[in-house]
Parts: C-alpha cells; sequence; structure tokens
C-alpha cells in the first residue's frame, strides 16, 4: 500500500472515514469538482480592491480607441460592441446567450456586438458567479449583507472563472451582462444629455445611438463612449422588463457555428507554433499507481523520437509529430506499480457499497425531513424496497485532452481549453515551480468538456507544465483516446436501496440511502410532497478520482428517485403519471410541466404491441425538466428509442433556438449512458479502452426527433446545459419496463439485456 | 520517403513514414486542422475525409495506400470562390454543431452520402451517419442533410 494515495483507506472492504452527520449536506458541493472555492477558508486575503481590477482589466481590453467598461465590455468609435466572456465555449452556446442580454440592456445593434473570450487575468475573476452561487452556500439571507465589492474579491481570491453549473446565463447573464448592458446605457445617455443640452427624459435608445426626436438629432455610441467611459457606472440600474427584449427570449443564431463548418475553428489540439513538438503519454494503468522503471531505448530508435521523460506515474515520449510520438510510446515497456489497488474491482466496489449501506452505521450526510422510521412502522402501509446501480461514466468529450506549453524568458505558456482559465494557471504555476504571475494561460475553444475540464481534476496541466520546462522548445502533449477513457474522473460507481411505504395509493414516507464517494445533499432537490423523507448518504472512495459529469450528481440521483417512483406507482396499481401528479404541489411549477409533456406525448393514448412509454422529471440547476421516452427493445435485447419529449421550466429561455439544442442534446446524452456506458474495474485498472468498448449512442439510435418546449413561466432564471439529462435513464427504464414487464434496476441496460 | 497525392486538388509530397496515418500527414505535416483526431481506431469518424470520392476514416488510413490518390478534406468542400458547400451551408441554417469537434467529419460523412444516393431516406441516413457526436445533435444533423437534399425535415420541437 506504499503508494496509496490515501493510506487512511483500507478499501475495497471499508468505507472512507466517517464524518459527523450534517443536516444539510456540505453546500460548497455545488461548486463541483472541488474548485478552491470554500467560504471562510482564507479568501478575505491580499487582493485587488474593485476600482484596481477594473483598472487593469479596462488596460488589457480597452485602448485604440475602444473604451471599457466593467471589465465586461468596450465601445469603439466605429460603434463595435466587444463583450468579453468569463465563460468558455465547449459547445454550450453560451457566448451568443451573454452578447443577446449584454446587446438588449444596451440598445445595441446585434450585427455591431463581438464576443470575444476575457483574458485568463485575475482581472475578470466572475464575480457575477461567485454573486449567483453564494445563495446556495451561505443562504440568501446572509448573502444579502456581502457588498458587490466583497464578492469581486472573492471571485478573484477563488479564483472563479469557471464555466460549469449550467452558470453562464442564469448567474453571469442576469447579473454582469444584463446589469453593464443596462447601466451602460444609462451612462450613454447621460453623457448625450449633457452634450446635446437637453434632459435625459426626452432621449431615446436603439440601435447603438441616442436619439432626441424632438430635435431631430443623434449620437452614436461610438462618438459617446470615451465620455461615457470617465462616468461612474450605477451598480443597481433599472432593467427592461419581458415585453420591452428584442433579443431575450430570441432564436438568434450562434456566433461560433461558422467556423465550426468549414474547419476553420481552432481547438486547443490544434495550437501549432514554430519548432514546436508534439507529446504524447502513458500514465501508470492502476490510478494511483507509479512509474518503476522504462528503458528509453526502444522509443528512441523510432525515427522522430526526440526525447523521453519520466514523471513519477507516467512516461512521456516527445518526437516532430504525433505519429512518431505514438509509434515511440508502443515501443516502451514501461512497469508501473498498482498502487495497492489490485483488489479493486467492479463487483469489489459494488459489494463494498452494499456492505457499508447496510451496516447500520452513521451515514455522512442527511437531509429530509419527517419521522421516516414511523412512518414505514405505521398501520396498514404497504412497504416497497428496490436497489440500484449506476456504473463508472467517461466523459468522452470528443476533443482528447491537448496543452501546448512554452517556457521562455523565466514565464510558461499555455495553449489550451479548460473550463477555468484562472485556476488552470495557479495549477499550471504550482508544478511548475513558478509564481502565478509567470504563467500566462491562452484559453481555446474545447471540443467538449462536460464536467472533465475542470482544472483541479486535470493532470495534463501538471505534466506540460512539468514537462515544457524541460525542453528548449513549444510542445504539445496530447492524450490518446486510450488514455484519456482510463484515466478519466468518472462520474462515481454509485448505488443506493430505496425504501416507501405506501397507504390509499399515496407515498406516507421515502428513505433513499445512497452509496458514492460525495454527497448529494443541497445539490439536487426532492421535488415530490411526502409527509416524510429521508436521504442519506454513506461515503466510499474507490481508487478512482470522482469527478463531475454533465448535471452531476442529478444523473444518477434522478434514476434512482424517478425509477422508485414508477415502482411505486405499479405497488399502488395507477398510472405513473398520475401517480407523480398526486405528489407534486398543485399549482408547481413542477405539476405544469408534467402535465405538459404528458400532454405533448400522447400520455395514456394506445401505443403498438412491443412499445412503452416512460415519464420521469428532474430539478436540477434550477431548471425543472420532464421527459417522456418511447422505446421498444429489438430482438437482439436491446432498446430502441422511438421519440423523446421534453419539457422545460428555466424560467425564461435566452435563446430558445440554442436551448432546445442543449435540452435534446442532453437528453441524447443521458440514454446513451443509460443504453451501454460502464468503466469497469480489474485489478484497480480500467478495462475499456476505446469506443470500440465504450459504445456512445450513434445517429441511428438516437430518437430520429426530440420534441422540446419550454414554460416561460418566469421564475429565477436556470440553467439549460445539464438539466435535459437527468429524465432520460429513468424515463428510458420506465419505458423499457411498460414495454416488457421487466423492471431494470442496474445500468447500463445493454449488460441488463445480454444477463 | 516521400509520398505524393493530392489535397483540395492541389499536388502535395509528404516526408513521412509509409505507415503514418493520412489524418496525421493532413494535421502535423500539411497544417490542415479542420480534420480531428477522435480515437486513432476508425469507430468515431471525426477524421473522416474523401479519399478519390469515398468518405475514409484518416486516423486508420497509411499514407502509402494514398499514394496517387486525390484527397477532399474539410477545408476543399468551398468552391474556389469562397461559397459554402450546400451541405455546410445547411448545417448553418440549422444550427447543427454544438462544441462542433465532429462536425468536420459528420459533414464529409454527409457530402458523401449525398454525392452517392442523392436524396438519402431516413434508413439511408441512419446507416450511412455513423459518426460519434457526444452533444447529441443527430436530430438536427438529420434535418440538416434532409434540407440539403430539398426534402422536408421531420417535425421538430416548435421552439
Amino acid at each position: 500500500m506504499a503508494d496509496n494515495p490515501n493510506p487512511d483507506l483500507d478499501y475495497p472492504e471499508t468505507a472512507a472515514p466517517a464524518a459527523k452527520p450534517k443536516r444539510k449536506g456540505v453546500k460548497r458541493r455545488i461548486f463541483l469538482a472541488g474548485s478552491a472555492l470554500v467560504v471562510g477558508g482564507g479568501i478575505f486575503g491580499v487582493w485587488w480592491t474593485d476600482s484596481n481590477a477594473k483598472g487593469r482589466a479596462n488596460t488589457l481590453i480597452g485602448g485604440e480607441g475602444k473604451h471599457a467598461f466593467n471589465s465586461v465590455m468596450t465601445i469603439a468609435e466605429d460603434d463595435t460592441v466587444t463583450l468579453f466572456s468569463p465563460h468558455i465555449d465547449f459547445g454550450q452556446g453560451s457566448h451568443t446567450a451573454l452578447g443577446q442580454m449584454l446587446a438588449d440592456e444596451l440598445d445595441a445593434a446585434w450585427d455591431g456586438v463581438k464576443i470575444e473570450q476575457a483574458p485568463a487575468d485575475m482581472a475578470f475573476a466572475n464575480a457575477a458567479l461567485a454573486k449567483g452561487f453564494l445563495p446556495t452556500m451561505v443562504g440568501d439571507t446572509v448573502a444579502g449583507l456581502i457588498p458587490d465589492a466583497v464578492i469581486g474579491m472573492m471571485a478573484r481570491s477563488m479564483p472563479l472563472m469557471i464555466t460549469g453549473g449550467s452558470s453562464a446565463v442564469r448567474f453571469t447573464g442576469e447579473v454582469a451582462m444584463r446589469r453593464t448592458g443596462a447601466a451602460v446605457r444609462a451612462a450613454l445617455m447621460a453623457e448625450a444629455a449633457d452634450r446635446l443640452g437637453v434632459p435625459e427624459s426626452e432621449l431615446t435608445t436603439a440601435d447603438s445611438k441616442v436619439t432626441h426626436a424632438k430635435s431631430g438629432r443623434s449620437l452614436r455610441y461610438g462618438e459617446l463612449a470615451a465620455g461615457a467611459a470617465t462616468r461612474s457606472l450605477s451598480s443597481d440600474p433599472v432593467l427592461k422588463t419581458r415585453d420591452q427584449w428584442k433579443l431575450i427570449g430570441k432564436p438568434v443564431p450562434r456566433r461560433d457555428i461558422p467556423a465550426k463548418v468549414d474547419g476553420s475553428a481552432v481547438y486547443g489540439i490544434d495550437f501549432t507554433l514554430p519548432d514546436m513538438r508534439v507529446a504524447t503519454i502513458a500514465a501508470a494503468p492502476v490510478r494511483g499507481g507509479k512509474l518503476e522503471s522504462v528503458d528509453e531505448a526502444p522509443a528512441l530508435a523510432v525515427k522522430g523520437v526526440e526525447k523521453v521523460v519520466k514523471l513519477p506515474d507516467a512516461v512521456i515520449v516527445v518526437a516532430k509529430g504525433y505519429w512518431p510520438a505514438t509509434k515511440g510510446l508502443a515501443a516502451l515497456s514501461p512497469k508501473f506499480t498498482d498502487g495497492g489497488h489490485s483488489a479493486m474491482s467492479t463487483p469489489a466496489i459494488y459489494a463494498a457499497q452494499e456492505k457499508l449501506r447496510k451496516a447500520g452505521g452513521e451515514p455522512d450526510n442527511m437531509g429530509g425531513d419527517g419521522d421516516v422510521d414511523a412512518a414505514f412502522a405505521a398501520a396498514g402501509v404497504k412497504l416497497v424496497e428496490a436497489e440500484y446501480r449506476v456504473p463508472f461514466l467517461h466523459h468522452a468529450m470528443m476533443e482528447p485532452f491537448a496543452l501546448t506549453g512554452h517556457f521562455k524568458d523565466g514565464t510558461l505558456h499555455l495553449w489550451g481549453g479548460l473550463q477555468d482559465p484562472l485556476s488552470t494557471r495557479a495549477k499550471a504555476a504550482k508544478a511548475a515551480g513558478l509564481e502565478v504571475d509567470n504563467v500566462v494561460f491562452h484559453p481555446m475553444i474545447m471540443g467538449g468538456g462536460f464536467g472533465r475540464r475542470f482544472p483541479d481534476l486535470v493532470e495534463i496541466i501538471d505534466q506540460i507544465a512539468v514537462l515544457a520546462k524541460q525542453v528548449p522548445y513549444p510542445v504539445k502533449l496530447v492524450w490518446s483516446r486510450e488514455e484519456e477513457l482510463r484515466h478519466g474522473t468518472y462520474r462515481p460507481q454509485s448505488s443506493a436501496g430505496l425504501k416507501a411505504s405506501l397507504k390509499d395509493g399515496k407515498i406516507t414516507g421515502w428513505r433513499t440511502d445512497y452509496v458514492q464517494s460525495g454527497s448529494a445533499e443541497g445539490e439536487v432537490p426532492f421535488i415530490y410532497a411526502i409527509p416524510a423523507t429521508s436521504r442519506r448518504h454513506f461515503a466510499y472512495q474507490s481508487n478512482q478520482i470522482d469527478g463531475p459529469w454533465r448535471s452531476v450528481n442529478a444523473t444518477q440521483m434522478g434514476f434512482y428517485t424517478e425509477s422508485f417512483m414508477d415502482e411505486l406507482a405499479a405497488a399502488a396499481g395507477e398510472d405513473p403519471y398520475q401517480f407523480r401528479r398526486k405528489h407534486l404541489a398543485p399549482g408547481s411549477r413542477h405539476l405544469a410541466a408534467l402535465d405538459m409533456v404528458a400532454k405533448r406525448s400522447g400520455w395514456g393514448t394506445p401505443l403498438p404491441e412491443g412499445v412503452g412509454r416512460g415519464i420521469a422529471i428532474v430539478e436540477s440547476f434550477d431548471t425543472i425538466v420532464a421527459e417522456v421516452v418511447e422505446a421498444s427493445v429489438k430482438d437482439d435485447g436491446s432498446p430502441k428509442v422511438l421519440k423523446a419529449w421534453a419539457v422545460v421550466d428555466c424560467g425564461t429561455t435566452v435563446n430558445p433556438l440554442n436551448a432546445e439544442a442543449q435540452i435534446a442534446g442532453g437528453l441524447i446524452m443521458g440514454l446513451s449512458s443509460a443504453i451501454g456506458e460502464q468503466v469497469t474495474l480489474d485489478k484497480g485498472a480500467v478495462v475499456e479502452s476505446n469506443f470500440s468498448d465504450y459504445p456512445i449512442l450513434k445517429l441511428a439510435d438516437a430518437p430520429p426527433v426530440v420534441d422540446v418546449h419550454f414554460i416561460e413561466s418566469g421564475a429565477k432564471t436556470g440553467g439549460i446545459g445539464e438539466p435535459g439529462l437527468p429524465p432520460a435513464s429513468p424515463a428510458l427504464a420506465n419505458a423499457l419496463s411498460a414495454a416488457t414487464g421487466k423492471r431494470i434496476r442496474n445500468l447500463p441496460l445493454l449488460t441488463q439485456a445480454k444477463a | 520517403m516521400a509520398i505524393a497525392f493530392s489535397v483540395n486538388g492541389k499536388p502535395v509530397s509528404v516526408e513521412a513514414d509509409a505507415d503514418t496515418p493520412l489524418l496525421w500527414a493532413l494535421r502535423d505535416d500539411l497544417g490542415l486542422t479542420g480534420t480531428k483526431f477522435g480515437c486513432g481506431i476508425a469507430a468515431c469518424g471525426a477524421c473522416s475525409v474523401h479519399v478519390d470520392g469515398a468518405v475514409t476514416r484518416s486516423c486508420s488510413v497509411p499514407l502509402s495506400d494514398v499514394a496517387g490518390k486525390s484527397v477532399t478534406t474539410i477545408e476543399g468542400l468551398k468552391s474556389a470562390d469562397g461559397v459554402l458547400h450546400t451541405v455546410q451551408q445547411a448545417w448553418i441554417d440549422a444550427q447543427v454543431p454544438q462544441c462542433g469537434y465532429c462536425q468536420s467529419g459528420q459533414i464529409m460523412a454527409a457530402v458523401a452520402l449525398i454525392e452517392q444516393v442523392g436524396s438519402p431516406s431516413d434508413a439511408q441516413i441512419d446507416e450511412a451517419m455513423t459518426n460519434i457526436c457526444r452533444c447529441g445533435t443527430y436530430p438536427r444533423i438529420r434535418t440538416a442533410i434532409l434540407a440539403a437534399t430539398g426534402q422536408a425535415a421531420a417535425q421538430t420541437g416548435e421552439a
């Protein structure tokens, strides 16, 4: 066990060290991947003031006839408005949505709005995100008392520039973009009023101009920008009302798409520099293992190979291109230790989880209300129990990890795509033994991420930092698909036991006991109105790194809850849709979404023989999504999804064209994972190697049509990138159960079909 | 050894081992990075190009097999005066890409399908379009292919 990264663990037989039960769980879990976001963790240290940060930001993005506002945008003298997004684009389309929100409040001409990536500089730390997440961490009351300037300081100290948590529109958009747009518009009007010598009340704005209708005079934003930039901006400007929106809520085409159809979009893996070398890597097959020895000679004998670099747990081959690097790596026979994890396997993990769950020990986290034990013990109740299992899941972002590094004149430059540019810098600096100021990160677009690109869990940052310092030339480190699949930060392997009591067709008590590394408390709401509920989390850690995977804990918690709801409906002899209705509050948004998806899908109408319908509803990231899936079983036992419906209440849909794609894509990714995906372990190492044995759903097996409908409830704006995913797997399992009478409790479905 | 072939109508010669996959010659030697690396085992299709008109997964074709042949990549689909191919325009009109990484390969596969069968049926689309898209853009890929061939797209959500 010498190499065990966590010597306190003696798995697979026992669990992580027990913590004291916490009533509401660890709220900062919402921050995904344990980004260094800890309230009270020394964050009020020595950091810039807000005005310092703004000054620096303005220096970085302003100049040359461009005038900067709020670290967010510039106006050029030719009227061009440029938005600098603190979020990175990895396919979710939030750049365009943020632009719509800013431009709408600003009354800017949409064609003159450009959207660029904010520099990876502390000055662009995302205060809006801190403000958005803060109530989840410390409660609304406390959050409301913290001044904006302090929130800005917190964002810089975290440092906070993540793309994740479905946060771009609901936090950055609502807080930073709309407010900045409105405040800058007010400053432009004030400037115009002074210049024209008229009262502001006589001025109107549209198409990047301020107009004085009475005198027929108007001034372009480009003419007013210099003066407006010297005025102080209101931190609480008047925002437009829904009926005044011209861009928010409209199906505006995404700005990034043209470059993605002609090959001109440059992703991290495409980046190149003169004299650049390409490297590839093999890390210890067993997570936690170390490199014991390697004979470098066979790689160096391959034409084009220039260097072999040993890391504590990996070996890297540097060559003139990716192909010779790959050949060189294949020629090596490195010896790795297993880190003491040789007993770790998929069945052993499930067995250990079950043992832990049934041992009667104290849970690590708890949630719920009411006396569940009393509900279960009450006279005349029918008790129903079921156990569920879900496997580790690979993110399978289509662009494998690639980062380019160049260490020159004491500064390390990095190019690539990660979900948090600021903590990328910090991590690279630490690995390279440099000050943060001596690391420059150039963010690039990403070929998918889905939670895999949070810097805290991305080893390639350390690898490239160490590698780049050892070579005099720029070097691009590329992970093969096999490396990517076998060294993931997976959606956790998790299992659960659910139990409920039924009386007179209603649920009187509900308990979910689940075992996995992290707690879902405070993250995934329980939406049903039941007198007594209890959720108990038992912490279990394997040798793998559990990471956030699109929609995080809502995937497995949604599967558990919504599969069990169908089992309870069956036990009560009721229709799954009607049974859910009885347990949702009358007049609630949840009930409205459920009713709408039932209506649109024709719930209750006859289906052909062998076809089943399944329904599920999950709330995540402040968005409610109800889905219906129609499916049958093919001759080979595998599921065939015929059609899918999704009804979404995210409060306000900023860009319905893109939101529809996000929901449909999330639904399809959920189906893909439910049908065929699993990462399994044997002797501590990942068994699967590539898309040949980790099947991603293809076009022919995806529903040809996903009917997506939005309910514009006007409630607090929710996320859109993740919430489409969680209802998909239970809706499919429920559909197959309806079609075959066989309940599926373990994912993926394919392993069940063939069992 | 130098291996000669043509790419997007221009003759090229690449100095590389004969077993070098076409993908890496395109990306590392010729700087045509629109063709993507996804899996290296011809399973995902991100690297799809046309070789003498046939859709081919370039990660698994050695350069020696390409000698003397004509290769078309995503960069070569536009007309000489820069007008997008009908399929590329259909991809924009249907707002297909999300992360976009697989879309070069998807478009190359769709163009080959349309060149082969004219107006593909849903079943032909199912059979031919086997490239992986992790973002799940499949319904819009289908819509774009039908639109590019003048067929009415299936009914989608109202959004």
